[in-house]
């Protein structure tokens, strides 16, 4: 298989709309911008307060009072605009955000996300994300299907602290892309590597597979 | 009425060991490097800090917590900042996580007069625990305060003698809500400016906020995350 993180990416960016307001999260979804679609034309909100953000600055050209949520130097697209943390969180409780997508470290049939704490060991803070999942009208998980120890991380019940509950719409993986509905799971893609039993066997919950599953393309 | 004052460390005089200070900025960018420096040479003690982000291990909020100057911080993220974490995990400094845009909101009320507010944000996580929970419009909500403070320390690009305010680009970040949310507030900017030199109509923060304002005497301005594209690449 291809590298994990942009198959990832490449699938969770067939789940964006023309025209959607899109916030990403730092690691796997940072990618997805390389890997939209033909026609389909995405304008990225960073919480830290900006609308229409553009690629990393030419070398040189970098701005310290430029910055994604990432903390990386970014540029401007035209159009863009600045605003507060304030107004940049009221746009994303007040449903005005089409779409997160962001990482997970487990994830729960009902929806449940945790990605912020291990008690007695991270402790770095959930930034913006418990709002970001509480707010934007879709939260598409994009993550690695299992842990580094081939342990599920799509659970029956999330262990850690949860981010959110009851808040993904979508989950997408290296292996499979699934569709979240009150409780259920449905596969609606899948890699053409793989097979349905081989992802049940990396899934902690059962899930139904959508009439006209999809595959990934390669 | 002429809010100016020469430097920073007079800026700062006024703050007693146990008080409550808001710090703008998100990571380094945008933060008041020259009056977090000058409270770091006063050495003031037992603060509460109200911040995004703890600074980085020799920057910023870091240089405090490392002198042991903070008892406890309100953020709502402290990846980066080694000491922090460390502190955090041995018990050495409380922590009260706050998401970011309910931090923002907070201040915001305090600013604004209001006594608090109902968010869907950390709904049945940690941050609700001990709440007021309630379902409006059919979502379940938890009920957040306001979040006032003794001090803020603002950060902006240019700002006049009356204590109007102009931040520039991401730099302007919490800052700007911040300005309204504290008993005294001290910005300082890179360009002070004459009257009638900003356009009112780019002013951020009107100066009726603003109860001192400094020229900043130098700016390090560091970057965390340089990245940048190669002539050729197409990123």
């Amino acid at each position: 298989m291809s590298d994990t993180r942009v198959v990832i990416a490449k699938q969770a960016a067939r789940l964006l709309v023309n025209g959607d307001y899109v916030n990403l999260g730092i690691g796997i979804p940072t990618l997805i911008t390389n890997h939209l679609p033909p026609g389909v034309e995405i304008t990225l909100h960073t919480e830290n307060g900006m609308l229409g953000y553009g690629p990393y600055p030419h070398e040189g050209e970098q701005d310290a009072d430029l910055i994604n949520a990432g903390k990386e130097t970014i540029t401007e697209l035209p159009g863009c605009s600045y605003f507060g943390t304030e107004q940049s969180f009221a746009m994303v409780r007040g449903g005005h955000v089409d779409v997160t997508v962001l990482g997970a470290m487990e994830v729960s049939a009902d929806g449940d996300l945790a990605n912020w704490m291990i008690p007695g060991k991270k402790v770095k803070g959930m930034g913006g994300a418990m709002d970001m999942v509480a707010g934007a009208k879709k939260v598409i998980v994009a993550m690695e299907h299992a842990t580094k120890d081939g342990k599920p991380k799509i659970l029956p019940k999330c262990v850690l602290p949860l981010t959110g509950k009851g808040v993904v719409s979508a989950i997408v993986t290296e292996l499979a892309t699934f569709i979240l509905d009150k409780g259920a799971l449905t596969l609606t893609a899948m890699h053409p590597d793989t097979t349905v039993e081989a992802v049940r066997k990396v899934t902690g919950v059962d899930f139904k597979v959508a009439k006209d599953l999809a595959s990934y393309e390669r | 009425m002429n809010k100016s004052i020469n430097s920073a460390a007079e800026a700062v005089e006024r703050i007693k060991d146990g008080a409550t200070i808001m710090m703008g900025g998100f990571g380094v960018c945008g933060i008041p490097e020259n009056l977090v420096a000058a409270l770091y040479a006063q050495g003031t003690k037992d603060l509460t800090l109200i911040s995004n982000n703890a600074g980085l291990d020799d920057f910023g909020i870091g240089t405090l917590l490392k002198k042991g100057q903070v008892r406890k911080m309100i953020l709502s993220y402290g990846g980066e900042c080694k000491v922090f974490e460390d502190m955090t995990l041995d018990k050495r400094l409380e922590v009260e996580w706050t998401p970011q845009g309910t931090l923002a909101e907070r201040i915001r009320a305090a600013g604004a007069g209001i006594g608090g507010f109902f968010t869907p944000t950390g709904y049945g996580t940690l941050v609700a625990e001990g709440k007021e929970t309630r379902r409006i419009d059919g979502r379940w909500m938890v009920f957040e305060g306001p979040l006032h403070a003794d001090f803020a320390f603002v950060k902006a690009w240019k700002g006049d003698v009356l204590g109007n305010l102009e931040y520039r680009k991401t730099a302007r970040n919490i800052n700007q809500v911040m300005a309204t949310a504290a008993k005294f507030v001290i910005a300082e900017v890179e360009q002070l400016v004459d009257i009638g030199g900003l356009h009112p109509d780019h002013i951020h923060t009107p100066g009726i906020y603003v109860d001192t304002v400094l020229r900043g005497a130098k700016y390090v301005k560091p970057i965390e995350k340089l990245t940048v594209r190669k002539a050729a690449a197409h990123v």
